[in-house]
């Protein structure tokens, strides 16, 4: 009898809690975003969708998802695939590639904010070597698409540790047998890795890819530190409503926005790389 | 001083039925091994004896103690497990301590029952390490000697031996034996190893789908098994079988030859072991198709009307496939067995 | 293989090694330097960083870092900050922990239900969580609190902490606790003297994560508080009109805690994030 209740006991709290301040909560914003004193509306979206920054910033959003993140995994499978091959060194390197596992969103902005500012290394460096005359600004209204550098450049920088790392984890339990075996039959690297780690590395991509791309859309304090008003973006439009307009309605419409493209990419990510069953290792 | 019994006891995994049924009664200080192939119950009977596992309906008694409601700690029991259990964050002479000191003894006993257990199994020089400076035979000494220190009424031994290589197996096995019966404690002991079933057991429960199908000493579970199965598991190569018809009362037609057997309406098979056949001057017909010399003895595979036979001779002979040899069975080694229940007929 | 290509492949491979270290150098320089930069500005006088061109070679002045912890109100959002991280580490791993481990030790009805709630909230954008729960904690007197932003960090931080604690526990062999058990353990303190000691460093992992996880969030910090903010929010706040060597020496601050985090951790990174995440 105890040993029957005992597992319901030990994930009562945890249930609970996710109940109270994950479930509920959404429930909540739902009620905000269709709710008004006359019961079901759209009006809250319609105002929302029809505001002048929202093509803006959803475009902005995606656009930056679309450059980032295949960058990504471009470069978290290259390192990954690096350091597996790696004999010395290793632990120095894997622990210096995932410092930016660490680092806040909101410190990495910056962080590339020393670098892009007025005052900052790029200038310093480009009149140091004779490229420009005299320090420019590179995160004005003027330049659109450095800001739209420095922020990408400042996201890559950022969270493709957390791609590497999930890879990295993934490349390890891939048995070294089917590349002694690929080796014998005489398959060169390129053949190996599109053979055997990539579809062996499935799961993983899957996760790190679900994890990454909903990171990207709630892309929010890399713009705040980089672009400011600049360069408008889904989050910071929800934290705008919020705060500058007091407006909780909109804020929780654009919200529910923001979560309907997630579960759309997640399920899109899942669908697209899903492992049939049995075929794990 | 503990009797174990076992009244009725079932157990199911969802709608798997792992035991049928079972009913056995160890004796106060028996050594008893439960042998089966994989799948046939064996750990599971001794995980509810030990409390790790709950009957699904039935009742376990130890020393006149009813316990199938117990939590293991309260059974009086020890137990050895397949892959030791040495905990990894212990030295081995706290590992020995673990369970005197969760009684609560004072630490000079401790210490005198570590010592003590530690020179049975010869690790007193390990005292001080770690599981993970220690090599697979010495983390099962550990093991054993963590056991026997709870000084049990019962020692459950699950496949203790089987991540040992051969050799260390066979020297261990002798090792076990001795210690226990030493210790007096009743052991009971699961293996898929017949050899170490038949050289340790006083008495052998021989496991088939969740049922004993036989529970006898080691010499009875060779000579007569109760069941087909028993005389097809045992022994190896196993027993051979031949179909028997009847030509009279008690008289049977076997392969050409006849034989005495018990009075019975239907037909019978009649079954005898390699080693109990030799050459005569009349008997079986055998034609040999492979002969595969074992040092001391030479196994013959051979055919005889039509059914594959097996003998094991003298290695001196000199046989090649396709000879045709004359066996003839030993006398009184023949067994009989009712094709039907495939149980055995005296 | 022919005889040509055999000579040819030693060239061939030592070039290839050659690509391969400068690779792996570049990589190393596109983490550190940024962060060199930083360190840089922030080892530097506050007339230093506002000033043009910029010295690759820090002055070692401590004019910005002072600057910053006079900063009124700094002070207060670097302990709210770490006692929002401290309550987050707690609770998740103590409501998180129990979990991770009936799910390694038990098969129970709704097991997969319970699951597939853990690896739901991660298809969510949680942070987005805080804007509800911002009129509830109004509501419940929580607002502003450091206990209301903790409770939504722990949000974040129980997924990752029940996932963790799972594939630590299920790295114990069943054998060990049933061994303990039955040398005379029940339940509880077959844990508390074998599962507990072979886990704990793990446990510290995880829950040195989740004080990351909470140190470093940003927009439900700031949305959830007003005085009482939290460093991330704090600066965030203050982007607009705050000096440059106040953002740097503020990031600068954000990033310390985390590097020894990371360092302290990264034995157990990868069994954490690449196992647990699957």
């Amino acid at each position: 009898m105890e040993a029957r209740l005992l597992p319901y006991f030990l994930i009562l709290p945890v249930t609970l809690f996710l109940c109270l301040f994950f479930l509920y909560p959404f429930v909540l914003v739902a009620q905000e975003a269709f709710g008004t004193e006359n019961g079901f509306s759209l009006d809250n979206f319609r105002e929302v969708v029809s505001y002048w920054k929202f093509p803006i910033s959803m475009k902005n959003t995606f656009l930056l998802a679309a450059a980032v993140v295949p960058i990504q995994l471009a470069l978290s499978l290259l390192m990954a695939t690096m350091v597996t091959k790696m004999q010395k060194g290793r632990d120095l390197v894997l622990y210096i590639w995932t410092i930016p596992l660490g680092i806040s969103d909101l410190a990495a902005g910056i962080i590339w904010l020393a670098i892009f500012e007025q005052s900052g290394f790029l200038n310093s460096m480009m009149v140091g070597l004779g490229v420009t005359d005299q320090p420019v600004s590179l995160l004005s209204y003027q330049t659109p698409w450095m800001v739209f550098l420095a922020i990408m450049l400042a996201e890559i920088w950022r969270a493709t540790a957390i791609m590497l790392v999930i890879l990295v984890a993934g490349i390890g339990l891939i048995p070294k047998e089917y590349y002694e075996a690929a080796d014998v039959f005489g398959a060169s690297r390129w053949k190996q890795f599109t053979r055997i780690t990539l579809p062996m590395l499935r799961p993983s991509l899957q996760t790190a890819l679900i994890l990454r791309v909903i990171l990207a859309f709630e892309v929010f304090a890399v713009v705040a530190a980089l672009g400011g008003t600049l360069f408008p973006v889904l989050m910071g439009e929800i934290y705008a409503y919020q705060f500058d307009l007091q407006n909780g309605g909109a804020a929780a419409a654009l919200a529910i926005i923001v979560l309907i493209i997630s579960i759309v990419f997640t399920l899109i990510i899942m669908r697209a790389l899903r492992v049939p069953k049995g075929a794990t290792i | 001083m503990a009797e174990i019994q076992i009244k009725n006891v079932a157990k199911n995994f969802g709608s798997y039925q792992a035991l049928h049924d079972i009913n056995l009664t160890i004796a106060d200080q028996e050594f008893m091994v439960l042998l089966g192939a994989s799948g046939c119950g064996k750990s599971t009977l001794l995980r509810i004896i030990a409390g790790l596992e709950t009957a699904t309906t039935g009742e376990v008694w130890i020393g006149g103690r009813r316990v199938d409601h117990l939590s293991p700690k309260d059974r009086g029991i020890s137990m050895v497990f397949q892959n030791y259990a040495v905990f990894p964050h212990l030295t081995v002479f706290e590992n020995i301590g673990f369970g005197l000191r969760m009684q609560k003894l004072p630490d000079d006993e401790v210490k005198r029952r570590v010592e003590r257990t530690a020179g049975l199994m010869h690790i007193e020089q390990l005292l001080k390490r770690y599981s993970g400076e220690l090599s697979g035979g010495q983390r099962q000494r550990v093991a054993v000697a963590r056991a026997l220190a709870m000084e049990p009424d019962v020692i459950l031994m699950d496949e203790p031996l089987s991540n040992l290589d051969a050799l260390l197996r066979m020297e261990m096995r002798a090792e076990l034996k001795g210690v226990l019966a030493e210790s007096k404690t009743t052991a009971i002991y699961v293996t898929h190893d017949q050899v170490e079933a038949m050289s340790m057991a006083d008495r052998i429960s021989v496991m088939h789908q969740g049922k004993i199908v036989q529970a006898a000493s080691p010499i009875e579970v060779y000579r007569d098994p109760a069941a087909e199965f028993v005389a097809s598991f045992i022994g190896n190569p196993p027993m051979n079988f031949l179909p028997a018809k009847a030509a009279g009362s008690g008289r049977w037609t076997v392969a050409g030859q006849n034989f005495d057997g018990p009075a019975s309406g239907k037909d019978l098979k009649w079954a005898i072991r390699p080693e109990d056949l030799g050459i005569a001057d009349a008997g079986f017909g055998a034609r040999a198709k492979v002969v595969e010399p074992l040092g001391a003895h030479l196994l013959v595979t051979c055919d005889v009307d039509g059914h594959q036979f097996r003998a094991v001779l003298d290695s001196e002979l000199n046989v090649k496939p396709g000879d045709v040899l004359t066996l003839a069975p030993q006398e009184g080694r023949g067994r009989w067995f009712d094709p039907e229940t495939t149980l055995a007929v005296a | 293989m022919t005889a040509v290509a055999d000579v040819v492949a030693p060239d061939a491979r030592k070039a290839g090694r050659g690509v391969y270290r400068t690779g792996v150098i570049l990589l190393c320089a596109w983490v550190i330097v940024p962060l060199y930069l930083l360190f840089v500005n922030t080892m530097s006088s506050p007339e230093t960083v506002n000033s043009f061109p910029k010295s690759f070679i820090p002055e070692f002045n401590m004019g910005s870092l002072n600057f910053f912890m006079g900063f009124q109100g700094i002070l207060m959002a670097l302990w709210n900050s770490v006692v929002v991280a401290v309550l987050t580490m707690v609770m998740s791993i103590t409501i998180g922990a129990p979990a991770g481990y009936a799910l390694s030790r038990f098969e129970f009805r709704g097991k997969e239900l319970f699951r597939l709630l853990i690896l739901l909230t991660r298809a969510f954008p949680l942070p987005l969580l805080a804007l509800p729960l911002a009129v509830l904690f109004i509501r419940t007197g929580l607002d502003d609190t450091a206990f209301g932003l903790s409770l939504v960090h722990t949000t974040l931080a129980i997924p990752f902490a029940v996932l963790i604690t799972f594939s630590l526990f299920s790295g114990i062999p069943l054998e060990l606790e049933e061994a303990a058990w039955t040398l005379g353990c029940t339940r509880l303190t077959a844990f508390t003297k074998v599962i507990l000691p072979l886990v704990l460093p793990g446990i510290t992992a995880s829950a040195i994560f989740a004080f990351v996880i909470s140190w470093n969030e940003v927009f439900a910090a700031a949305v959830l508080t007003i005085e009482n903010r939290t460093l991330p929010a704090f600066l965030l706040q203050t982007l607009g009109e705050a000096p440059l060597h106040l953002k740097f020496a503020g990031g600068f601050i954000l990033v310390v805690p985390a590097l020894i985090f990371i360092f302290a951790v990264r034995k157990y990174l990868f069994a954490m994030w690449g196992i647990a995440n699957r």
